[in-house]
């Protein structure tokens, strides 16, 4: 079967990219080798394992379950759009560095967009709530409990109040 | 890169993308949500050498209320918005019970009630919720258009009643009956899993506080989402007591065919199924509000 391309326009933290793709390249894999943003990590590549989350549009989904043909004409968001130009770490990334809420890191930056969408949406959330929201993805060093500090200190940070 | 090659077209229209699936057939997929499919792909398990991309027809997605109070979901409405729309989880409460369950928010973000209900996979909660809620299942292809009610769309493992040419364009739920309470649960090894069994409870009661109507459906116990109603049809007339449900729950455990996995024997999802039952049935009647 000949190569079906397509044609891909897409804009990644801000930046627009045009590139060409095969039909059956996942985004996840668009994103690492056609962008080279390697920092967004492929885990199961069944869905299950979240280390791929980014946000598509704002909304946290996973990019090994999507067509990097099906981000044509949207906005994608992943770990690198996170820090400001100039290197400075945003509250979230701040507390899970302050919190030791990363080990061997694998899985943190698909942690780290699940949890900016979705303080994004609920900035008050309690613990529970942030279990919840976690749920999807997985730390194999089972470091969660750093994870869940940090993602509540975040929330205050970002609300303005002392954790 | 993983899925095996294939064409990929993005539908404009719904007559293109239902005039695409009548050119290619069964070897064509619809992809929606991809939340079931692309996964399938990756493993190679499935290899359709067309994929019609249908994501671009935003008017197979939303909630309306058309006549007669009926609730129509379009196939393409992500569980996100449904999770999100407090209308319909008003109109239909099972589903703020069971959409907590289905996997984890980044799938929910993405994943579809059409894709969910045409992949027809039995330990999935949305397909014994429709057969629950006696939900009509709309189904179109370029030449024709028609309606097939939820217990005969699920044929088997993952097989429904669509035909090569066609796509389940929609979902119409019917409003629940006054004094109607409702109760989804279920029971997983891990959060977001697949339910080792899952029930889905619908008691009506009559204007003396007796049971007029009662639904049970269940999933993750069969192939197909399993209408156990009839096993709890002596409840109808009753009073829906922890007494009279305990009567009834034997025959529940027999309608039900639990195949068994690595984590339950077909004894122990039987067990819970009959326990889940129980509690669904019994929470259904306290949300009534008339259980005096």
């Amino acid at each position: 079967m000949t190569p079906d391309r397509h044609e891909i326009a897409v804009t990644v933290n801000g930046m627009a990219y045009r590139s060409t793709a095969d039909a059956r390249l996942l985004l996840s894999d668009f994103l690492r080798h056609e962008l080279r943003l390697a920092g967004t990590h492929v885990g199961c590549e069944h869905g299950v394992c979240g280390a791929c989350t980014v946000l598509l549009d704002g909304i946290a989904v996973r990019s090994c379950l999507m067509l990097a043909v099906q981000a044509d004409g949207h906005e994608l968001t992943t770990i690198e759009g996170l820090a400001t130009d100039d290197g400075a770490l945003s509250p979230l990334q701040t507390a899970m560095h302050d919190h030791h809420g990363l080990q061997c890191g694998y899985c943190t930056p698909g942690i780290l967009m699940t949890v900016t969408a979705f303080l994004e949406e609920n900035k008050s959330p309690s613990e529970d709530d942030v279990r919840e929201a976690l749920s999807g993805n997985l730390c194999r060093c089972t470091g969660y409990q750093n994870i869940v500090d940090a993602v509540l200190a975040a929330a205050a940070a970002m609300r303005g109040v002392a954790p | 890169m993983k899925p095996a090659p294939f064409k990929y077209i993005a539908a404009s229209s719904l007559d293109h993308a239902l005039s695409l699936k009548a050119e290619y057939g069964d070897d064509a997929r619809f992809l929606a949500g991809g939340q079931s499919l692309i996964p399938a792909m990756n493993f190679r398990l499935s290899r359709p050498s067309v994929l019609i991309d249908i994501n671009r027809l935003s008017d197979l997605a939303g909630v309306d209320w058309p006549e007669g109070n009926d609730i129509r979901v379009g196939a393409l409405t992500r569980y996100r918005n449904l999770e999100r729309n407090r209308d319909f989880l008003a109109a239909c409460p099972l589903f703020a019970d069971a959409l907590p369950h289905i996997a984890h928010p980044q799938i929910r973000n993405r994943g579809t009630i059409g894709g969910n209900l045409s992949h027809a996979d039995p330990a999935s909660e949305l397909p014994a919720l429709a057969v629950a809620m006696q939900a009509r299942m709309r189904i179109k292809s370029s030449a024709r258009e028609r309606e097939v009610v939820a217990a005969q769309f699920f044929q088997g493992l993952l097989t429904t009643d669509i035909e090569a040419d066609e796509m389940l364009v929609g979902v119409t739920f019917p409003p629940l009956a006054p004094r109607t309470g409702t109760s989804f649960m279920e029971v997983a090894r891990r959060r977001g899993d697949f339910a080792l069994a899952g029930v889905a409870a619908m008691v009506t009661l009559d204007q003396e506080g007796r049971c007029a109507a009662v639904r049970l459906a269940l999933c993750g116990v069969g192939e197909t989402p399993v209408d156990a109603s009839q096993a709890v049809s002596a409840l109808v007339g009753e009073r829906c007591t922890g007494a009279a449900i305990d009567d009834v729950i034997a025959g529940v455990q027999e309608v039900i065919e639990p195949a068994g996995n690595v984590h339950a024997s077909p004894d122990y999802q039987r067990h819970i199924a009959g326990v889940l039952a129980k509690r669904a049935l019994m929470t259904a009647h306290r949300r009534t509000g008339h259980d005096a």
